[in-house]
């Protein structure tokens, strides 16, 4: 269950990995770009482990602000033919999506 | 010849009598009293934008037709004798991260190329009903994420005072077409110093309001905590005049402060008087003083020796401020803002808006995503995603993200020792560089991510801690424009106004004519040579 501590090193393996959770696919060289540059960013901004206090609480929200509510009224949408024609495909009165299921699905 | 900071009557250009070198304050009046119309402000403006855009590419988009014709509803309106407000006729751009109703708005990325939004952001419509004309939508870094517009998928804009320069950025279109006299002021966005920067390096004025008070309704969102709009403008009455104009309490955005704007035009007047009497300067010792100068170009820090001296001379007491947290504001910033990108970006999934790539039927979901993200998105938009993933990862988020939210708190705790409490001692603004540097040659540092990272040295605290600060003009460094910039507690921008008009009126004066005045005379007509 322990994860490793950070050692502030990103290895191009690592860039393959996080982008492949992003959803991007990186071509080669931008993975050689990248790795290296994201290690060096990576390493800059390990500086914030600096700060250790435990008294120092995190900050979400420069305001802080709590269920912030508005009156409870139905308010028309916007125009469903508006909406999907700038959708980069619909059928019907829907988005289309691309095939979600695998062959063998 | 010197033209008059508070609009009267004798405020009139000293080029010509050319609508665009007017600043708003004044252009307001001469629409009032029927002087010109807002048909001849508007081609005024697209005749230089026709004339001087291809060189400095500040804006994505131009829609000539519609912006005469609401110039043209404007001038019919004030014949029938309608009541209309100040703003009526006078133009405006819109940075491209602002979405108007069927107006292209690409926040300056592949990914929404074709996009023409179903809606106006809150700011939008406020400007439009206040009858303002929309000349176009100004280029700037990809999602907002840049210094220098060099991010932007749509290639750079240039700075108007050396065409080889970065205009700043990420709102660099909106300070090159300002500086570039091709609009009389625009809308910019703030997120780690997107307004202040771009306008310290073109010589013009910008504000990032306190958090919440500009909503941010409409707004492409790079990072939600951070993100703000605010105004970009040739002097500090227009700033005050333009944020007033778009702020105040917005119930389409829940972070959206439901208080009163402060009177910030009347704080800008009344600063313009140049009496400083009892106000109290905090000189922040972490950006730029002793100790801290690493980075900083000596012009930068002798202009801004030269402000403070300035403020002094105004009657303001002026002492040194230590901010030790502000030290940690860069790398705080670099995991705060990835982070929150890597998540907001998550929605163009090439689904509901924008393009989509590789969808030919033997790519899956996931890999028409991934394919369309690849294509879409640009290098420093790629590496912010990415880095802002790895450091919400389990087992990382604390170590990284968590760090860097204290750090945020540690910069609020700075600013609150600084400006104190209500026993009366505390210090009523803080001032700094709004830049290390002048305006940096185009492509010197888009190969060094750090290195780009460093033009926000000293406009990040200001950003995490939610607090406004603006930037006003302070001279030139080797023929460059430098900032000073002026932060002040949140809600408090009032005093970043009237601050900011004091020092406007007093360099105005010694020198005898606005800084931007040789920029206005340098790009009339199309006949001229850079």
């Amino acid at each position: 269950m322990s994860t490793p501590a950070p050692t502030d090193r990103l290895s191009r393996q690592e860039v393959a990995h996080l982008a492949r959770l992003a959803r991007l696919a990186v071509t080669d060289e931008e993975l050689d770009l990248f790795a290296g540059q994201l290690d060096v960013i990576l390493r800059a901004v390990a500086r914030v482990r600096e700060v250790t206090g435990e008294d120092v609480p995190p900050t979400t929200h420069a305001v802080p602000m709590t269920n912030v509510m508005r009156p409870d009224v139905v308010r028309p949408s916007l125009p469903r033919d508006v909406v999907l024609s700038q959708a980069p495909a619909a059928e019907g009165d829907r988005f289309r999506v691309p095939r979600i299921l695998g062959e063998e699905a | 010849m010197s033209i008059d900071g508070g609009g009267a009557a004798t405020g009139r250009p000293s080029t010509g009598g050319d609508l665009t070198t007017l600043d708003v304050a004044t252009l307001t009046e001469v629409l009032h009293k029927g002087e010109a119309g807002a048909v001849d402000v508007t081609r005024s403006y697209l005749d230089r934008i026709t004339a001087e855009d291809p060189r400095l590419a500040a804006y994505l988009y131009v829609d000539s037709e519609t912006a005469i014709a609401t110039a043209t509803a404007v001038d019919e309106a004030r014949a029938r004798g309608e009541e209309l407000g100040p703003l009526a006729g006078v133009p405006i751009a819109l940075k491209d991260v602002v979405v108007t109703a069927g107006i292209p708005t690409t926040s300056g990325s592949r990914i929404l190329e074709g996009w023409h939004p179903p809606y106006d952001a809150t700011l939008a419509a406020r400007l439009k009903a206040a009858g303002t004309v929309l000349l176009g939508k100004t280029n700037m870094d990809e999602f907002a994420m840049g210094s220098s517009t060099e991010s932007s998928a749509y290639g750079p804009s240039r700075n108007p005072w050396d065409h080889d320069r970065i205009p700043g950025g990420s709102s660099g279109g909106s300070s090159a077409a300002v500086a570039g006299f091709l609009a009389p002021w625009a809308i910019g966005t703030d997120t780690g110093g997107s307004i202040r920067q771009p306008a310290a390096v073109t010589g013009l004025v910008g504000h990032k309001p306190t958090y919440g008070s500009v909503s941010r309704y409409g707004l492409i969102a790079f990072s939600s905590s951070l993100d703000q709009a605010g105004p970009m403008a040739r002097t500090v009455l227009d700033a005050a005049l333009l944020h007033e104009a778009i702020g105040g309490h917005d119930p389409c955005d829940s972070t959206s402060i439901d208080a009163p704007l402060p009177p910030l035009a009347e704080c800008a007047r009344r600063g313009a008087d140049g009496d400083l009497s009892g106000v109290r300067v905090g000189v922040v010792r972490e950006l730029g003083g002793e100790g801290h100068r690493d980075g900083y170009e000596d012009g930068v820090l002798a202009r801004f020796a030269e402000a403070v001296a300035l403020l002094e001379s105004l009657g303001a007491e002026v002492r040194e401020v230590s901010c030790p947290a502000f030290d940690l504001a860069l790398p705080a910033y670099y995991l705060i803002a990835p982070s929150e990108a890597s998540s907001n970006l998550a929605r163009f999934d090439g689904v509901r808006y924008g393009i989509r790539i590789g969808d030919d039927g033997a790519h899956d979901l996931d890999e028409v995503m991934a394919l369309t993200r690849e294509r879409g998105f640009g290098a420093e938009v790629k590496r912010r995603i990415i880095l802002g993933t790895y450091a919400l990862s389990s087992g990382y988020y604390e170590a990284y993200y968590g760090q860097a939210q204290k750090v945020r708190t540690l910069i609020g705790r700075d600013f609150a020792a600084a400006f104190g409490g209500a026993d009366g001692t505390g210090l009523d603004v803080l001032v700094s560089p709004t830049t290390p540097t002048v305006a940096f040659p185009l492509g010197a540092r888009v190969d060094d991510p750090i290195a780009m990272y460093a033009a926000d040295l000293c406009t990040l605290p200001a950003s995490l801690a939610g607090v406004p600060a603006i930037s006003v003009p302070c001279g030139l460094a080797d023929g460059l424009p430098v900032g000073l910039q002026i932060m002040a507690p949140a809600l408090a921008d009032d005093r970043c106004y009237r601050v900011a008009a004091a020092v406007e009126a007093a360099q105005d004066a010694a020198r005898g004519h606005r800084l931007l005045e040789p920029l206005a005379a340098r790009a009339v007509g199309p006949e001229h040579t850079p």
